[in-house]
């Protein structure tokens, strides 16, 4: 390429526009389940996204709804008519909830659809998260399962202080004893290494200690000696990514317990084998995916979206559709961005309500009842974000996911519900346009 | 009396820890006493500008001729507190010639090293300045950490007998026969390191002196002696930016006014600030318009900064004295000197001294001549030292390389390490391997925590001032509870969490006055993280009620022989056989 091409834009005039049925913007939970209700209808499916899934950074769990003004939440479908009226899961109703999990539960390898209750795992903090769905690996570490329990951290991992987490649960009055343990982990990695270097060695088997042992072996080495009384030994989610089956198996098998990962937080391992299993997903249902490009601008007659403008380097390509899902997450995910004069949705400018006075935004205490945390666009209940007048910003544009605001996501541990109804409702509803 | 003059000193801040320092070198036997942490007050809530005095060149030059040559002497004594940044008075075309040319000379006549730079050559310095600034003069301005500096003369005075007592307020300055013989204090936690959770006490402190240097506070400790101490305490905001978008501490060059100065400081810029007098040093409002001001005005001088990400605004007070007989109305007009009140002399009450007024950057002047007061009181003969001898961690360079080879640290830690503990830096960090890095923003690694909690106890604040763990971009959001965790076991799991929650809170305080743009989506995802995976806000651990754990979800695995072995759902629903 030569050095002009860095520079010009291209324009976007007299070029073709790549044309779908339904694009997705966004690549979270909330637009692969989108994509994938859409394409369950038959539709012809794109999803691009801006940045690496933020599905990476996320701790793995799949929770539903497990907090209620403070309260801790059995069952989350009962819970829902407890929300105030202007929350996402009133709006689409706990059918589009239980829809968006079943379509999840049929793409991911993931436990607790056998009941409706919440279960509560045990996270990198020491407390329990009430979660609706959860990892395999993350199964036999739930908190209101009675064996006793060894928590091993390592030296060079201070995201999880097992001793710390140990007592911490112990204080919460778990129904099991409860240990924590600190040992070096196997083989020479940096102080600071990343976490899939520790997932790397086990996958790999690599050889350690001057070429005595495998990596496998070794922590089994260190490990047993602190074994005795528990009937289940908890790590760091670190253990393998390619072959996790196969590390925990064998962990399992030589130190003669169960053995269990604990949710951590970003780069979380768990977050990165979740994208990369809905990715496939999105694959096997023939969805075409496109990332590391923004959306930056576009086109509409008023009434209904024409085309979005997608930057690559430097150029400047028009992607139309038929329908479009706006799914490019919340102040985290700047889908929703601000300035010091006012809040507003990046990609369509959809309305998003927010107080004037931006001393407003916040509360004083740091997990108090923020309004920013429920900034976002406002959904009908076929997922059209609406206009400061309560009509939709556009016919042939729904949102999903964390982009749609009235929820206090983290507070009442409900992200991945809200992503999956919304996400369902807005791909399945574009879906049925289209074909 | 004793054969050697107990003498206690209220406050500390800088003067505070400076004057603690200096008698106790002098010989004399000193406890200092604390509210909060070292540097609670208007000390560990400035810009950390060190003056070149150029400031107070045209409007008080006496306060300007001590602060160059305290500005060469902290140079000298605290070279691991000072970064030296060089500092520039710039011209716009709006501000006169006239006073570019009085401040040009004021410094000239204060010894102020000084030259004049055209627009081009300004820029040159500092290429993000504005197209249109005129020209500028260099002054030897500097960056000093404040936090550091007060915990080095605490610590010194600590090494030459002194007692410290952090979180211990006077709750009484106790006068029999008309004089001043000691005060009470509670401590907060008991006496020693603070402790998360440890049940308060109080205690009485005879002394044959008092030394009031709580700045600010100065007339509350006046007042539980029954005197008047006029202080006129105002107040300032300071924002801190999440990058240097300049090098050099760059001033506006214009008589007074609000919001015209920028100060590099580490990994961050702090743009200040406004000057408003307040009836009271510890409520006062925080008000918007004074962070819009401050970003507003200083993007003239550096466009960048109106697009820019702040990540926090604080506000301080300053300790503002003037005789009650001048009646300034302004608080900018308010002399920046500082006062020795002798109480004796002036109330005629014995045993007790105040010193108000002055500035960070004359602090070690204003210990001394406080010093030298009590000493003569006394009749001590010793003399200052404290101009000559350097603070613990400032000794000796060499040791810096020599560590970080030694400890294998990639260079960004290594370097903030070694800048931050000075001579310490090898003793710290060979306390601790393996080392990892606790909090990425400011590079902190274990070690150096490690070191300040044994200084600070569970204080996790003094630990953050200490090393500036969580004070960067993410405000804690992906450390403080690896801070926290440090603690633990010396200190038990109930304690930790306690000092966890205070350190979040502390850290939010001052985020909340940034909360737009980049930031809130970064105060967006600390809330996410703290609240969504690690529960910290429903934690049944703190809640009261008992949790019905059989009412949850405990797995669907089928109930294995003994409870233990590899039992596995057998779930082909779309899964791998489960991993």
């Amino acid at each position: 390429m030569d050095a002009a091409a860095y520079t010009a834009t291209t324009p976007t005039e007299g070029t073709v526009a790549i044309e779908d049925d339904v694009l997705v913007v966004g690549g979270g939970l909330a637009g692969v389940t989108a994509a994938l209700a859409a394409a369950r209808e038959g539709a012809r499916v794109r999803l691009v996204s801006h940045k690496e899934s933020t599905l990476r950074q996320a701790s793995g769990v799949v929770d539903a709804l497990g907090v209620v003004d403070g309260d801790l939440v059995t069952n989350p479908f009962e819970a829902v008519e407890r929300l105030p009226e202007s929350h996402p899961y009133r709006t689409v109703g706990t059918d589009a909830l239980r829809a968006g999990l079943d379509l999840f539960d049929s793409v991911a390898d993931y436990e607790g659809s056998h009941t409706d209750a919440n279960a509560l795992v045990p996270t990198h903090g020491g407390t329990v998260k009430p979660t609706a769905r959860y990892p395999v690996s993350v199964a036999p570490g739930l908190a209101s399962d009675a064996r006793s329990t060894l928590l091993v951290g390592f030296e060079t991992l201070p995201d999880f202080d097992a001793p710390q987490a140990a007592a911490h649960l112990d204080r919460a009055g778990v129904p099991f004893e409860v240990r924590g343990v600190t040992l070096p982990f196997p083989g020479d990695l940096r102080a600071d290494a990343a976490i899939t270097r520790y997932a790397d060695l086990l996958d790999e088997a690599t050889t350690v200690d001057g070429g005595r042992v495998d990596a496998r072996t070794a922590l089994v080495e260190r490990v047993k000696p602190h074994c005795s009384g528990a009937e289940r030994v908890g790590f760091p989610a670190l253990l393998g990514f390619e072959e996790r089956e196969a590390v925990r198996a064998e962990l399992s098998d030589r130190l003669g317990v169960d053995v269990f990962e604990v949710p951590m937080g970003p780069p979380s391992l768990l977050g990165m084998r979740l994208a990369e299993r809905l990715y496939a997903a999105l694959d096997d249902a023939g969805v075409g995916v496109e990332t590391g490009n923004p959306v930056v601008d576009v086109t509409s007659d008023g009434e209904r979206v024409r085309e979005v403008t997608v930057e690559r380097t430097h150029t400047r390509v028009p992607y139309a559709a038929e329908q479009y899902v706006l799914a490019t997450g919340g102040l985290v995910g700047k889908g929703i961005v601000s300035n010091r004069e006012a809040v507003r949705e990046r990609v369509f400018d959809c309305h998003v309500p927010h107080p004037a006075d931006r001393y407003d935004w916040s509360a004083a205490g740091a997990y108090g009842d923020h309004a920013f945390a429920r900034f976002g666009v406002r959904i009908d209940a076929e997922g059209r974000p609406q206009d400061a007048d309560g009509d939709p910003e556009y016919e042939n544009l729904r949102a999903a996911g964390s982009v749609v605001g009235g929820a206090d996501v983290a507070a009442e541990k409900s992200a991945s519900g809200v992503s999956l109804a919304t996400g369902y409702v807005a791909g399945r509803r574009a879906g049925e346009e289209v074909t | 009396m004793a054969s050697v003059p107990h003498i206690t000193v209220v406050g500390g801040g800088s003067t505070g820890t400076g004057i603690a320092r200096d008698l106790a070198m002098r010989g004399l036997d000193v406890t200092l006493v604390e509210k909060g942490n070292l540097t609670h007050g208007t000390t560990g809530r400035m810009h950390g500008l060190l003056h070149s005095g150029g400031r107070y060149a045209v409007s008080d030059q006496k306060s300007a001729r001590e602060c160059v040559e305290e500005n060469f002497v902290l140079r000298d004594i605290a070279s691991h507190c000072v970064e030296e940044t060089g500092g520039l008075f710039v011209k716009r075309p709006e501000d006169t010639e006239a006073y570019f040319e009085e401040k040009l000379q004021g410094c000239r006549d204060c010894d102020i090293p000084v030259e004049v730079l055209t627009g081009a050559e300004a820029r040159e310095v500092e290429p993000h300045l504005a197209s249109d600034v005129d020209k500028a003069i260099s002054v030897p301005d500097a960056a000093i950490d404040p936090f550091r500096l007060c915990v080095s003369n605490a610590l010194d005075a600590e090494r030459h007998g002194a007692r410290v007592e952090t979180h211990a307020e006077v709750t009484d300055v106790l006068v029999e026969g008309g004089e001043v013989v000691g005060v009470e204090i509670r401590h907060d936690s008991g006496p020693g390191k603070r402790v998360h959770g440890s049940p308060g006490s109080t205690e009485r402190i005879e002394t044959d002196h008092v030394v009031n240097a709580t700045g600010a506070w100065a007339g509350r400790i006046g007042a539980l002696a029954g005197v008047d101490v006029e202080v006129r305490p105002s107040k300032g905001v300071m924002t801190v930016m999440n990058t240097r978008q300049v090098d050099t501490v760059v001033n506006r060059c214009r008589p007074k006014g609000d919001a015209d100065i920028i100060v590099p400081h580490e990994t961050a810029c702090i743009l200040g600030t406004t000057d408003e007098e307040v009836r009271d040093p510890e409520e006062y409002p925080e008000e918007q318009w004074e962070v819009d001001l401050l970003i507003d005005e200083l993007s003239k001088l550096v466009p960048l900064l109106g697009e820019a990400r702040t990540i926090r605004s604080f506000w301080g007070v300053r300790p503002l004295y003037e005789p009650p007989e001048v009646g300034s109305t302004d608080p900018t007009d308010i002399t920046r000197d500082f006062f020795l009140l002798d109480h004796d002399e002036r109330d005629d009450l014995p045993g007790m001294t105040s010193i108000v007024g002055g500035k960070l950057t004359t602090y070690r002047m204003m210990a001394e001549s406080i010093a030298d007061h009590v000493c003569d009181r006394f009749g001590v003969a010793a003399t200052c030292r404290t101009a000559d001898e350097p603070l613990p961690g400032s000794e000796d360079h060499a040791v810096l390389d020599d560590a970080m080879q030694r400890f294998g640290l990639r260079s960004p830690v290594a370097r903030r390490s070694s800048q931050r503990l000075g001579s310490r830096t090898e003793s710290v960090l060979s306390r601790c391997d393996p080392n990892p890095v606790l909090c990425p923003c400011e590079a902190v690694s274990r070690a150096e925590v490690r070191d300040a909690v044994d200084q600070a106890g569970t204080d996790l604040n003094a630990v953050r001032l200490r090393t500036r763990a969580s004070m960067g971009n993410c405000q804690g959001g992906f450390c403080a509870h690896r801070i926290a965790s440090e603690l633990h076991p010396t200190y038990d799991e109930p304690t930790v969490d306690d000092a966890l929650a205070e350190l979040v809170e502390e850290r939010w305080k001052g985020e909340r006055h940034a909360l737009w743009g980049q930031q809130l989506s970064q105060a967006a995802l600390k809330y996410t993280l703290q609240a969504t995976t690690m529960n910290r806000d429903a934690d049944p651990a703190a809640a009261e009620g008992d949790v019905d754990w059989d009412a949850f979800d405990a797995g669907d695995r089928p109930v294995a022989d003994g409870g233990r072995g590899g039992v596995h759902r057998d779930d082909t629903d779309g899964g791998n056989g489960g991993d």
